[in-house]
């Protein structure tokens, strides 16, 4: 899909990551240059250390660059105070993570009913939920949930404030295949139907066959970016 | 050695717990410290008196008569079981200090004329005896001289049958007898205005009329001997001498307030300890617990390279042991400190010549032993469960922990409830046992706030009820003698009087069934101005026509109650006994009286229209010239001011109230802030992860603290009622327990107490909640998204 500049919800511009670590620092990011754009769907590919991560949580606002530009819909985030981060956060990213993070003591819809509360046009929590495929698990608690299930309740929990951008790290890392790829299938969905910008960062190649452009990182640097000609679906995907 | 690197994992873990550490550490201290503070001021206290009473040959039964012949004395020591008998005058007398207006009394009494009393030994702080040759000379008592700043070779006014005379001090005294120093009719000590004072028989007996003759006898009693035979057979010896009814040890009056004071102090010296160490031991088990808990992958390890059960237990139960033991330490060393203050401030309120602190090894090891076992025991399940986990189970994460909805939220109140709030609810849900635990730690807190301030206005009550609702009059004048009525109108005419009335006051014993108890009975005339009698209610009453009031106290002791008939033993003049019938019960404080009106007090004793205690209003401009004309008067024994006696207790008790009730603020701030700290750190500890991933969907800081403080918020506010309810009781205990003859402690709980209890707590949930909020702020948002928990 040829990209439309208008279109353009990320830019970064040369970030560079500088962790002091004591005696040494670590470079976690030598001046990356990118662009998303809304609705595409992104996997950020690269090894343990390729400073995927870090990217990722600079342009969700968990942490800012030491260096460069970010804009997230032309607002610079490389500048922006602790409140205004958490007010990004607040409305207009969502998060999947490989451990979940749910919160144990509520239940599957109390648990997107977190986000709902706070975000300013969300959807029901059984809306989400039903979009994930676990409108008949509402009042189950996390404990009561399989790790597939569990992880499908964190991604209707970050959809369910209409975000502009999905943020998943290694969203598959803790699940067996198959339960993967039922996990998969409800990020393409909601990136197919709510028009929202995907942006999966792992390590796992056979994820990136499923993306529409794919974003190669070694050693802080990206090193190419492919657009998809033929875009799998997750159930053809192998790993 | 064998062990180094769990050695060293458990220093490091230590440290890296350290504030939690601390805080239980503190409880540790607390409690430790306030246990051998008191249990080894209580037995240097009676280490001290013992050796005391010892040493210096301490009577065992006492006798005061009017007047017996010295050839008497031959009888009493043939009393069997008596091992020794010594006869003295003692009599009242009226001092004047260079220098200082207020009336002064005294206690004169005799010893033998060149050598010390072979019983009641006195102990010279100071000079020498005084020479049985001369006329003037005298020892005085130490609290006496120290008060007034007199010495040996100081002079002093005595007013002797109505003739000023100057003493000479030769010498600063101590005596078991007055370890407790009070004047008669008086309830404090007042050492600036009432001193005991020590004369050589000869110019004594010759001053007072009393030559070879005694009115008091001490006796000390053969081994074995039994006291209530002797005490029986010398009354029976002096009836037709005036004897007032002789008594033992425990009716003494100085070794009595003693003993009492001991008694409260042995109570103190449990119940606070106790609550320390049960909040203690459930912080222990909170934290090692949890502990365990994050730990299980490293057991798992330890196991796996064949470290036995038993030496992973060891490792755990030495951690609980570091901080129990530093904190043993600490409360040993706190408490001797606090032991020694508190010895001395004792030893030097009683006057004891000599301080013996003693901390018997016995007692720490005791201590010790208690404090480690209920450490041991409280985290023994928790030691127990790293001990028992199998390694391949240890290695997997621990089960996920299953939550349901709260029993708040069945009811259908759910809607009320926002997510975090129910987060709240859940969690405390969750661990009811931890919940409670916390919550009854923090109501333990502020029970023990409320018992500092319930004694200051036990006090305030119970001075309120003697000198605003019971005492009208300025001053108390008592008599040598009883006289006519007739004879109170050369004290009206005292320029400055400007009200007087008379009281008959009588030592009797009242006998009910078996029981028997000596006290005064106070003759008070039907229209009495100044001497009001209350009722159980508090309420003044008029003094029944006929028959007896009793304070409600004695009538306990006794088992009877209104309407019942007791017997009452005049124990002055012709000591006849007459059944009087109980009309009212009477609440007062401060003493054991009976009262009855005037005229039946008169007639009981036989005698017309007499008084021997006069009750006085003055004009204040005019008090020193009263004071003057009073002392110049020979029938006066003694005069109290009721504005000095208040201002003498505020002198005496209010330091030490006050320092009580600052010890007892801070031993609750550290209970509280130990409960709060450690709760809310465990709980940030469980709870991290969410909190943090709630941070990372967009909740502000405050939003996060909210769920996190919201719980302690919650506990804090069930404990207060639970406080309340819990210091209400303790208070209770204590009214109950220092319950005696001498003072009985209303429970008065006032809404400043129960202010004052909730303030401290909250304070120090407020001060925790602080740290824990610092602490939430520098948690790392990437960091815990990165681990499994």
């Amino acid at each position: 899909m040829p990209p439309d500049t208008s279109d353009v919800v990320f830019h970064a511009e040369g970030i560079t990551k500088v962790y002091d670590m004591g005696e040494v620092q670590v470079h976690a990011l030598r001046g990356v240059s990118l662009d998303l754009y809304r609705g595409e769907f992104v996997v950020m590919l690269g090894a343990s250390g390729s400073g995927k991560s870090t990217l990722l949580n600079i342009l969700g606002g968990l942490d800012t660059a030491t260096d460069g530009n970010v804009t997230y819909c032309g607002k610079n985030l490389t500048r922006a105070s602790n409140r205004e981060l958490t007010d990004y956060r607040r409305h207009h990213v969502g998060f999947v993570f490989q451990f979940y993070n749910l919160i144990p003591s509520l239940t599957a819809e109390e648990n997107v009913a977190v986000v709902t509360e706070i975000a300013d046009d969300p959807m029901l929590p059984a809306e989400a939920l039903e979009l994930v495929g676990l409108g008949d698990r509402l009042h189950h608690f996390p404990a009561q949930l399989s790790g597939g299930q569990q992880q499908r309740v964190a991604i209707a929990r970050a959809i369910a404030k209409r975000p502009a951008v999905l943020l998943c790290d290694e969203p598959t890392g803790a699940l067996d295949s198959t339960t993967g790829v039922v996990v998969l299938e409800a990020l393409r969905r909601v990136n197919r139907e709510l028009n929202t910008t995907v942006a999966i960062i792992t390590h796992n190649a056979g994820i990136a066959e499923m993306a529409d452009r794919v974003i190669y990182l070694i050693d802080g640097q990206i090193s190419d970016i492919k657009n998809n000609e033929s875009i799998k679906t997750p159930s053809e995907i192998v790993w | 050695m064998r062990y180094q690197a769990l050695q060293t994992k458990l220093w490091r873990e230590l440290w890296h717990m350290r504030g939690q550490v601390l805080a239980i550490m503190l409880v540790i201290v607390g409690g430790v410290s306030v246990c051998v503070m008191s249990l080894s001021t209580y037995d240097s206290l009676l280490n001290t008196r013992d050796t005391y009473y010892r040493e210096h040959n301490f009577g065992q039964v006492f006798a005061k008569l009017k007047r017996a012949p010295g050839s008497l004395m031959r009888s009493i020591t043939e009393i069997p079981g008596v091992a020794l008998a010594e006869s003295r005058v003692i009599a009242q007398v009226n001092l004047e200090v260079p220098g200082f207006a207020d009336p002064v009394s005294g206690l004169l009494t005799s010893i033998p004329d060149g050598r010390q009393p072979r019983i009641n030994r006195l102990y010279l702080v100071s000079g020498r005896l005084p020479d049985h040759r001369r006329d003037n000379e005298i020892l005085i008592s130490d609290a006496f001289s120290e008060a007034q700043r007199l010495k040996a070779g100081d002079s002093l006014v005595a007013i002797i049958n109505g003739r000023r005379r100057s003493m000479a001090i030769v010498g600063v005294a101590l005596s078991p007898e007055y370890i407790y120093q009070i004047a008669p009719g008086a309830i404090f000590p007042d050492y600036k205005r009432f001193g005991v004072l020590w004369m050589a028989n000869r110019p004594l007996s010759a001053a007072y009329d009393m030559d070879g003759a005694f009115n008091d006898v001490v006796i000390q009693l053969q081994p074995g001997a039994s006291a209530n035979g002797v005490i029986d057979r010398l009354d029976l010896l002096l009836q037709r001498y005036g004897g007032r009814g002789a008594y033992d040890r425990d009716e003494q009056f100085s070794n009595m307030f003693l003993k009492e004071e001991f008694t409260q102090l042995k109570t103190m010296a449990y119940l606070f300890p106790t609550i320390f160490l049960a909040v203690a031991v459930f912080l222990l088990n909170v934290v090692i617990t949890r502990l365990v808990s994050t730990q299980r992958d490293i057991i798992a390890i330890l196991k796996a390279f064949g470290y036995s059960n038993g030496q992973v237990g060891l490792h755990y139960a030495q951690l609980v042991m570091v901080i129990t033991v530093l904190g043993i330490l600490g409360g040993f060393a706190l408490g001797i400190y606090l032991g020694q203050i508190t010895t001395t401030t004792y030893t030097e309120y009683y006057r004891f010549p000599v301080l013996l602190y003693t901390a018997r090894p016995l007692m720490f090891l005791g201590v010790g032993l208690v404090t480690i076992l209920t450490a041991l025991f409280g985290t023994w399940r928790a030691v127990h469960i790293a001990v028992k986990l199998p390694p391949a189970e240890a290695m997997r994460p621990e089960p996920p922990q299953y939550y349901r909805r709260s029993w708040l939220e069945t009811l259908g109140l759910q809607r009320w409830f926002s997510p975090p709030g129910k987060m709240i609810v859940r969690h405390m849900q969750k661990k009811p046992l931890k919940t409670g635990l916390s919550i009854i730690g923090l109501s333990m807190a502020g029970a023990i706030m409320m018992v500092g301030n319930f004694q200051t206005d036990a006090v305030k009550m119970m001075m309120h009820v003697q000198f605003n609702l019971a005492q009208q009059q300025d001053l108390e004048v008592t008599l040598y003698e009883p006289v006519a009525t007739s004879a109170l109108s050369s004290l009206r005419a005292i320029p400055g009087v400007e009200y007087v009335e008379g009281l008959r006051k009588v030592p009797i014993k009242l006998h009910y069934q078996h029981r028997s108890f000596r006290t005064s009975l106070q003759g008070i005339p039907a229209d009495s101005q100044l001497q009001n009698v209350l009722t159980t209610e508090l309420e003044n009453i008029a003094m029944p026509e006929n028959g007896l009031m009793v304070v409600e106290h004695l009538g306990h002791k006794l088992g009877f109650s209104t309407g019942d008939v007791v017997m009452v033993e005049s124990l002055e003049g012709q000591q006849r006994t007459v059944p009087v019938t109980v009309t009212a019960l009477s609440q007062q404080y401060l003493g054991v009286g009976s009262y009855m009106r005037r005229e039946n007090v008169n007639r009981l004793m036989g005698e017309g229209d007499a008084v021997n205690t006069v009750l006085m209003s003055i004009d204040p401009e005019l008090a020193d010239l009263v004071y003057q004309r009073l002392k110049e008067m020979p029938l006066v024994a003694s005069i109290n001011i009721r504005q000095t006696v208040i201002e003498s207790f505020h002198n005496t008790l209010k330091q030490v109230l006050l320092t009580f009730t600052f010890i007892n603020a801070v031993l609750g701030a550290v209970i509280a802030f130990g409960v709060v700290y450690n709760t809310v750190r465990i709980a940030l500890a469980e709870h991290g992860r969410e909190l943090v991933s709630m941070r990372v969907l967009g909740y502000t800081h405050a939003e996060v603290a909210y769920i996190l403080l919201g719980e302690l918020a919650l506990m804090t506010l069930i404990s207060l009622p639970l406080g309340f309810l819990l210091g209400t009781w303790l208070c209770e205990f204590m009214s109950y327990n220092m319950k005696s003859d001498l003072f009985r402690v209303p429970l008065v709980l006032t809404s400043y107490t129960y202010a004052f209890s909730a303030l401290v707590v909250i304070v120090s949930a407020l001060v925790s909640g602080m740290l824990v909020w610092r602490r939430l702020r520098t948690l790392d948002l990437v960091e815990v998204l990165k681990t499994r928990e």
